[in-house]
């Protein structure tokens, strides 16, 4: 068995056999595969653990949880115990209480006989598990929830206004002629030159003048006017044929109708690009927010993040948990979407 | 209705000017043809007609009412495009209707006007279709479709049949002509096809860089040219041109010096032609035919195209005159062949040296 | 999901239209007073209004702002000083030693990042060749292993830094394994030398797979039939590398570097959130000195902040220069070809 899906794997085009080359190939892709997603997975299988369990050292692999039992006589349900008793046999009791180096257990089968043991005689009755506590906590005690419609909102709108204007401009610039068009056009250019990080001292204090200050919308609002997204579109536009724009006025349609029943659709499959885009960017977004929020009410799940990350340097179980879920929407972009994005890079080299 | 005026029109795109001086009236019910050369105008003066684009001077008017500064939506035009420009997102009867909801018609008057068109043009069972899975005759029939539903005052043709090929371009051609008998509406028909525009138009509109040449019938066109131009333009194969000299007058017209010295009786009012003056005769291909060795004007053969029903000799004169001739039947010749040409007087065409035709009487 | 979306798309598709054909009647009412092409100006203006006031505004009173002093956010408030901020920034008395320089922070951040920029550039160009070359080749599932390789790229830095943070940290799961192969562990991101080596590792780790896909692009784009040709040569392949797909691919590998130049200037956010710049200032780039000096610190300077902003931009001017010029001759080379 192990044997034909070996040949399987390994046979060669053509049945030549195998030149060092081939052997660096699949090198070279488990060692990615390893490394690409490795971190990843380790994130996601240590935000199950408990924080007894990531302060292992060596770390297990697994997340584990302690096993319990509901014994007669007791409210709680009580951990249960690995005891390796004097006679040499070992027998799985739940531990009562515990005084110095004894410790109290009990039988849940007969739940009336207490059995003494030493401490060092019992270990942990672990099975894989998960520490769920790690995800709904900072949800419930904490502001991730706040952090996480934020987001949301800032992601969802910025995208929205972004595909209304940019396809807008872009049909204004590939469609129509008029005085000014390559000014403009050259003006769009040269903002691609100078990214946020150039203008952080200027626009935050337009920001803060327009009274946008700690507001979602100044997050939002100097991200929208894309100047990658412009170009996309109108690269796009200028291969629908200018016929079906004059077929389109003899039947007495108007320009905006033009712009909304016929030019959006028919440059569906560029929007669905610029909106896969600007969802990962928006959401991504860092720097900037990390400026303009600084209310802890407004912060979208990144900052929260890092700044969770930054206060409460041991409660790695929460961060750990809430990276997972920043991670999740961008991973189903990945699982479903990541062909779009591929093909689109692919062909125009943006990012 | 559907009488089409343009005075004076001019268009110019920055500082090329694309056409001048056009003064034409087309007739209710007409089938015009504007033909010409690629680049001559035709499209642009379709545009400007159709309020696509506006003209830089002169006035359209439609049914006697200026239109000129009135856009493309308000002049109840219907136009069908070369590439047909229907809208792929649409299905066929979206597509027709998308220009009578925008004019907000009543929805049952949609739909019976769809059933009408789709019925005459056999596309009932197409309307659910999307024009990508159409065929290049049914998506024809569809941008037609679309312009009739419409009900226009004229109905504006840019090269439609261009996209078709030959077969089916001749039976659509068949279907347009048919189609416009019956609906009985203004046409306005662009096409750099001279057949086209001699099997289709009532009144062919020749122009060259941006200027009327001739308006006239077909026939009218073919038998008098107005000038070079127009005589080359139409009928296929191009007609031969050769040089001549007046050499003096003759009964009803001059005598003309061409061919190494022969002399030929060609028909022009009194007058117009001086001895000496410098004139083109024109014989058209199929006006050429075969005579006895010393009768006609010997022929070296070049090439010979024998197409069954007649045969096209490609030849020189003795002094290096290129002559095409269309005789009739299937003739034994081979290259090298020396034969004798003869043409009719009545079939010769004079053009004095500014290229205008010198019309007998 | 893309069923979903349909769905949701056509929940909304009614009231949408609704708004859509309300805005109609104002935009036929402007169409009738300024003609088809006065609505060139409609289209434009809302994506204008927002780029003006966010962008382009922005850019111009930049300058202004790094002419000022004080600690005053609002422009008119502040005091002109001149030049003296791009003076305080640029003397040094020694300019290979950041210590002699009067804004030492500034000239620590520009070290480092010119030399983050070098090793970083230099080895994920490689490593985005390499792989590229390797994605090319005949190998089952290309889009699945194509797909590996970008999956970090989606990641959002403060997710990468988080990652790495956690793997790298005292009891990760890198010392766990040098551990378990006998090694002793070490605290990697409180030393100097190996933090920094992080932040080039992780920020290859998160972008190299955005390069990889465009020199695949590039390589997919050399016709088949040269290799062929080689082979009946009987070229060898370290050969055909060399001198067959190597020259071939150099335009598209400029564009590559160029752009991964012009992303490594501007290096923040993972190394940010992995190192907040530490040990001390080993990690701390030009992009994080910005947002120290005008945003985090207790004594802000936006004039300084601001001035420093302009030196950075003018130096990502010159780079995006450099890759317009690039691409305009691949695209002159493409045509003529």
């Amino acid at each position: 068995m192990t044997g034909t899906v070996g040949q399987f794997l390994l046979r060669r085009r053509g049945g030549r056999g195998w030149h060092w080359t081939d052997v660096f190939t699949w090198v070279w892709l488990v060692g990615g595969l390893v490394l690409m997603f490795g971190p990843a997975l380790w994130l996601v299988g240590s935000s199950f653990k408990s924080p007894a369990q990531l302060a292992e050292f060596p770390p297990t692999l697994l997340p584990y949880v302690s096993r319990t039992a509901v014994v007669p006589g007791h409210d709680k349900p009580l951990p249960l115990f690995v005891v390796k008793m004097e006679n040499g046999e070992t027998r799985e009791l739940a531990e009562i209480r515990r005084i110095g180096i004894v410790a109290q257990m009990v039988d849940p089968a007969k739940p009336g006989e207490i059995v003494r043991v030493n401490i060092q005689n019992r270990t942990p009755a672990r099975e894989i598990g998960l520490a769920t506590g790690n995800y709904t906590e900072p949800f419930v005690h904490f502001d991730f929830l706040r952090y996480l419609q934020n987001s949301v909102f800032v992601t969802v709108v910025a995208t929205l206004i972004t595909l209304v204007t940019n396809s807008m401009a872009a049909f204004a610039l590939s469609k129509y002629q008029f005085r000014g068009r390559s000014t403009v056009m050259l003006l769009i250019l040269a903002t691609l030159m100078v990214p946020l990080s150039v203008i952080l001292v200027p626009l935050y204090s337009i920001i803060s003048t327009v009274g946008l200050f700690n507001s979602l919308w100044g997050v939002i609002l100097p991200t929208v006017a894309t100047p990658t997204g412009v170009f996309m579109l109108r690269q796009y536009m200028l291969t629908i044929p200018d016929e079906l724009l004059d077929a389109a006025r003899m039947d007495k349609a108007s320009e905006w109708q033009i712009y909304w029943r016929i030019i959006l659709p028919l440059t569906a499959p560029a929007l669905a690009v610029l909106a896969i885009f600007s969802v990962v960017w928006r959401w991504n977004d860092f720097l900037w927010p990390l400026i303009v929020l600084s209310r802890k009410e407004v912060y979208t799940l990144q900052v929260g993040l890092n700044t969770y990350a930054g206060e409460l340097n041991v409660q790695w179980h929460y961060i750990l948990a809430m990276t997972v879920v920043t991670m999740i929407p961008v991973v189903l972009v990945f699982v479903f979407l990541q062909r779009f994005i591929t093909t689109g890079i692919a062909g125009s080299g943006l990012k | 209705m559907g009488q089409i005026t343009l005075s004076g029109i001019s268009k110019n795109f920055g500082a090329v000017q694309v056409l001048e001086g056009i003064d034409l009236d087309i007739r209710k019910g007409e089938l015009v043809v504007f033909v010409g050369p690629s680049g001559c105008g035709k499209s642009t003066l379709l545009r400007l007609i159709a309020g696509l684009d506006k003209p830089t001077g002169g006035t359209i008017a439609i049914d006697g009412r200026d239109v000129t500064p009135v856009p493309a939506a308000d002049r109840g035009l219907a136009m069908v495009f070369q590439s047909y420009a229907l809208y792929p997102h649409m299905s066929v009867r979206q597509n027709m209707a998308f220009g009578l909801e925008n004019a907000h018609l009543p929805r049952p008057e949609i739909d019976a006007r769809i059933a009408e068109a789709s019925r005459m043009l056999e596309i009932a069972k197409l309307l659910d279709r999307r024009p990508g899975q159409l065929s290049g005759g049914q998506r024809q029939r569809v941008a037609i479709g679309r312009a009739i539903v419409r009900n226009p005052t004229a109905f504006l043709l840019d090269e439609p049949l261009s996209n078709l090929d030959a077969e089916l371009r001749v039976s659509m051609r068949a279907e347009l002509a048919a189609l416009h008998q019956r609906l009985g509406t203004t046409m306005v028909y662009v096409t750099h096809d001279q057949v086209e525009a001699m099997t289709l138009a009532d009144r062919i509109v020749v122009l060259r860089a941006g200027r009327i040449e001739q308006v006239d019938t077909p026939l009218a066109l073919f038998n008098a040219p107005a000038n070079v131009f127009v005589a080359g333009f139409i009928g296929a194969p191009n007609m031969n041109f050769i040089q001549g000299v007046v050499r003096g007058p003759v009964e009803g017209g001059v005598a003309v010096t061409a061919f190494d010295g022969r002399v030929v009786p060609v028909d022009a009012a009194a007058g117009a032609l001086a001895p000496g003056d410098a004139v083109t005769l024109g014989v058209r291909p199929h006006h050429l035919r075969r005579v006895g060795p010393d009768e006609g004007l010997p022929v070296t053969v070049h090439l010979v195209e024998a197409l069954g029903a007649e045969t096209v000799v490609h030849g020189r004169t003795a002094e290096g005159q290129r002559i095409l001739a269309v005789l009739a039947g299937q003739e034994p010749l081979a290259s090298g062949d020396v034969i004798a040409l003869a043409f009719e007087r009545r079939q010769t065409h004079a053009f004095d040296k500014d290229g205008l035709r010198v019309a007998g009487n | 999901m893309a069923g979903v979306l349909g769905r949701a798309a056509g929940v909304l598709a009614a009231p949408v239209a609704w708004a859509a054909a309300l805005v109609d009647r104002p935009m036929r009412a402007w169409q009738n007073a300024t003609g088809t092409n006065g609505m060139a100006a409609v289209f434009l203006a809302p994506n204008m209004l927002i780029f003006g006031v966010f962008v382009l505004f922005p850019l111009v009173i930049n300058i202004a702002y790094s002419m000022t002093g004080g600690t005053a956010l609002f422009l008119p408030d502040r005091t002109f000083v001149g030049a003296a901020q791009y003076e305080r920034l640029l003397s040094c008395a020694d300019y290979t030693d950041p210590k002699t320089c009067e804004e030492d922070q500034f000239w620590i951040a520009v070290r480092n990042t010119g030399v983050f920029v070098v090793f970083q550039v230099a080895l994920m160009t490689v490593v985005a060749v390499v792989t590229a070359l390797i994605l090319n080749r005949e190998i089952r599932g290309r889009s699945f292993w194509r797909a590996v390789f970008f999956f970090p790229v989606l990641l959002s830095p403060v997710v990468v830094g988080l990652i790495w943070r956690w793997i790298l940290q005292r009891d990760g799961l890198l010392n766990a394994a040098l551990f378990q192969l006998g090694f002793t562990p070490h605290v990697w991101l409180t030393d100097r030398f190996w933090a920094f080596a992080a932040a080039i590792g992780v920020s290859i780790w998160a972008h190299v797979g955005f390069y990889a896909l465009i020199v695949l692009a590039g390589l997919q784009a050399i016709p088949k039939d040269l290799y062929e040709a080689a082979e009946m040569d009987g070229t060898k392949p370290g050969r055909v590398f060399w001198r067959i797909t190597l020259p071939l691919l150099m335009p598209n590998l400029l564009v590559v570097i160029v752009l991964a130049l012009i992303r490594a200037v501007q290096i923040f956010d993972e190394v940010f959130v992995l190192t907040g710049g530490g040990p001390g200032t080993s990690t701390m780039f030009l992009t994080q000195y910005i947002y120290e000096v005008g945003f985090a610190s207790l004594l802000k300077n936006p004039g300084l902040a601001s001035a420093a902003s302009i030196l950075m931009g003018g130096v990502l001017v010159v780079l995006t220069l450099v890759q317009l010029a690039v691409a305009r001759r691949n695209e002159a080379k493409g045509k003529r070809q």
